[in-house]
């Protein structure tokens, strides 16, 4: 018997600001901005929405937003996903949870963040007061390791990504091919921040050591910006403005234990790993019935991690896969067809989920997965939570 | 980690809760993890609840100090001015022989010599007349 939540629920509209370094304006403008075009292309007013999840203190909370957009009655209001960037796929879960039970009719997930302006993750412990991060690693790095020079995620993921070059001789080459392939996705997109600025695999092998094994071109961008994306049930979604687009499946993991990499068993036992059979089953699909993949890419290393966790190749063997040209456009899995958190802009995951609605719409003009039928999208946040969410048209 | 003038400049813990407890032996130079009394679990990171067995029991039990490399990361641009000096620096988590795995500063070993399965011990740096924090080197 199917899952309840199969195809129940759908994205029926999806909008974001411009991507920038540098911005005169707030992360409530953006996310109201992102919201309003979101809207716009559901063909919804902002009277329709009756409830609103808000991403992990990435964006407002939802009493502000309700309060802009005239929202008379909030039926459901979520103000905290999980962890960072595995918040916007999770809140895509909570968000359909909520329709299909019936206990709002179309929820809208605004996720804001100046992640270039604003507090940047790389201050943390120095503009960022690690005491006073929310959630469960805060305090993990107050005590343990910041004091022993362990404290932002170039550090934490670099554990996982050290070790997994170790146990099965990962080439820097391979890292680069999720970075390249990015990168070449990126210039077909107008929204990209780093569109039009080439990048080789020389540069990529000359780029600077951040912290062993990450070069400076396997670290994401830090950009301005909001999207948001509205959801509604599938009855109400075919009458809407654009095709539905329908939550087959979704989930969410975490890695044992959540709060501390260091007494894992197995650091590449991820979120995901957990997550992504459970979404497959609820969606009644296989990793070889996946069009494209916009996997979550706060480095090169997580990506290669996670496609093995998605079950598109064995443990170990990523590597091989994407330097072969499968992830690129044309290939036998394209991943990040918007240039991800690599080369288009950081909005925590939300850009993937909007990426994934537009190839699956159709509408992606010279970046279009050819007869894009069902795409999966990834989320990955704080210490290894993983989110994953599969769509199709 | 001191820099010329003689002052301590890295990071403090900020020894909230049960951490606190860890640092108060480091200080006096001992390696002791909670375990469990009624199960015998050793755990690290301080925690109230045996996660084995889900006991408040425990005691902060003395552990050999001794283990072995599990993974790493060598930090190369210091994201703080604190650690402007300190670069290149190793961070290693390390299987303990206790069972838990612990992360801590490795010095006196070069980057290229890293590998898995590298034996370590724990020594004690006096970072502050207040503060003890733990470092691993190479075993003797
Ligand atoms: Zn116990």
């Amino acid at each position: 018997m199917a899952h309840f939540l199969k195809d129940k629920v759908c994205v029926v509209g999806v909008g974001e600001t411009k991507y920038t370094r540098g911005t005169a304006s707030t992360t409530l403008q953006d996310a109201l901005e992102a919201s309003a075009k979101a809207l716009a292309d559901a063909g919804l007013k902002p009277h329709d929405i009756d409830g609103i999840v808000s991403n992990a203190g990435l964006a407002p909370a939802p009493e502000t937003l309700a309060a802009n957009l005239g929202i008379r009655e909030l039926k459901f209001a979520v103000g905290n996903t999980v962890g960072g960037g595995a918040g916007a796929c999770a809140g895509l879960q909570i968000a359909a949870t909520a329709i299909a039970a019936e206990l709002a009719t179309t929820v809208l997930m605004p996720v804001g963040w100046h992640s270039y302006s604003g507090l940047r993750v790389r201050k943390l412990g120095s503009e960022v007061d690690l005491t006073t991060v929310p959630g469960p690693i805060g305090a993990t790095i107050a005590d343990f390791y910041m004091p022993q020079g362990a404290f932002v995620p170039a550090h934490f993921y670099g554990w996982m990504a050290t070790r997994y070059v170790q146990e099965y001789g990962v080439k820097p080459q391979s890292a680069a091919a999720v970075a390249l392939a990015a990168r070449r996705h990126c210039h077909l997109n107008p929204l990209a921040y780093m569109r039009g600025r080439p990048l080789t695999l020389e540069d990529y092998l000359n780029s600077r050591i951040i912290s062993y094994p990450f070069r400076l071109n396997d670290c994401c961008l830090e950009t301005d910006g909001a999207c948001a994306i509205v959801m509604t049930t599938a009855e109400r979604a075919r009458d809407l403005r654009k095709p539905p687009v329908y939550i087959s499946g979704c989930a969410e993991g975490h890695p044992y234990p959540d709060d501390d990499f260091g007494a894992r068993t197995d650091l590449l036992h991820i979120g995901l790993t957990d997550a992504a059979p459970k979404a497959y089953a609820m969606a009644e699909v296989t990793p070889a019935d996946l069009d494209f993949a916009e996997v979550y890419d706060c480095f090169t290393y997580v990506v290669l991690i996670e496609l093995e966790a998605l079950g598109v190749c064995k443990r170990g063997e990523a590597g091989d896969f994407v330097r072969g040209g499968a992830i690129e456009l044309g290939g036998r899995l394209p991943i990040l067809t918007h240039g991800g958190l690599l080369s288009e802009a950081h909005l925590a995951g939300a850009s993937h989920i909007v990426e994934a609605v537009r190839q699956l719409r159709r509408e992606c003009g010279e970046r279009q997965v050819k007869d894009a039928e069902v795409g999966v999208v990834t989320g990955w946040g704080d210490f290894g939570d993983g989110s994953i969410a599969i769509l199709r048209r | 980690m001191t820099n010329p003038g003689g002052k301590y400049q890295l990071p403090l813990p900020a020894r909230m809760g049960l951490a606190a407890e860890f640092y108060r032996y480091c200080k006096a130079h001992e390696l002791r993890f909670q375990r469990c009394t009624d199960c015998g679990a050793w755990r690290h990171l301080p925690r109230p609840m045996c996660p084995e067995c889900g006991s408040f029991n425990y005691q902060w039990a003395r552990a050999s100090g001794r283990g072995k490399v599990y993974s790493w990361i060598t930090v190369v641009q210091p994201m703080l001015p604190a650690f402007n000096d300190a670069v290149p620096y190793i961070v290693p988590l390390v299987d303990m022989e206790e069972g838990v795995r612990m992360v801590a500063m490795l010095e006196g070993v070069a980057p290229e010599a890293m590998h898995i399965g590298m034996a370590v011990e724990v020594y004690f740096e006096d970072a502050t007349p207040e503060i003890t924090l733990p470092r691993f080197r190479k075993a003797r």
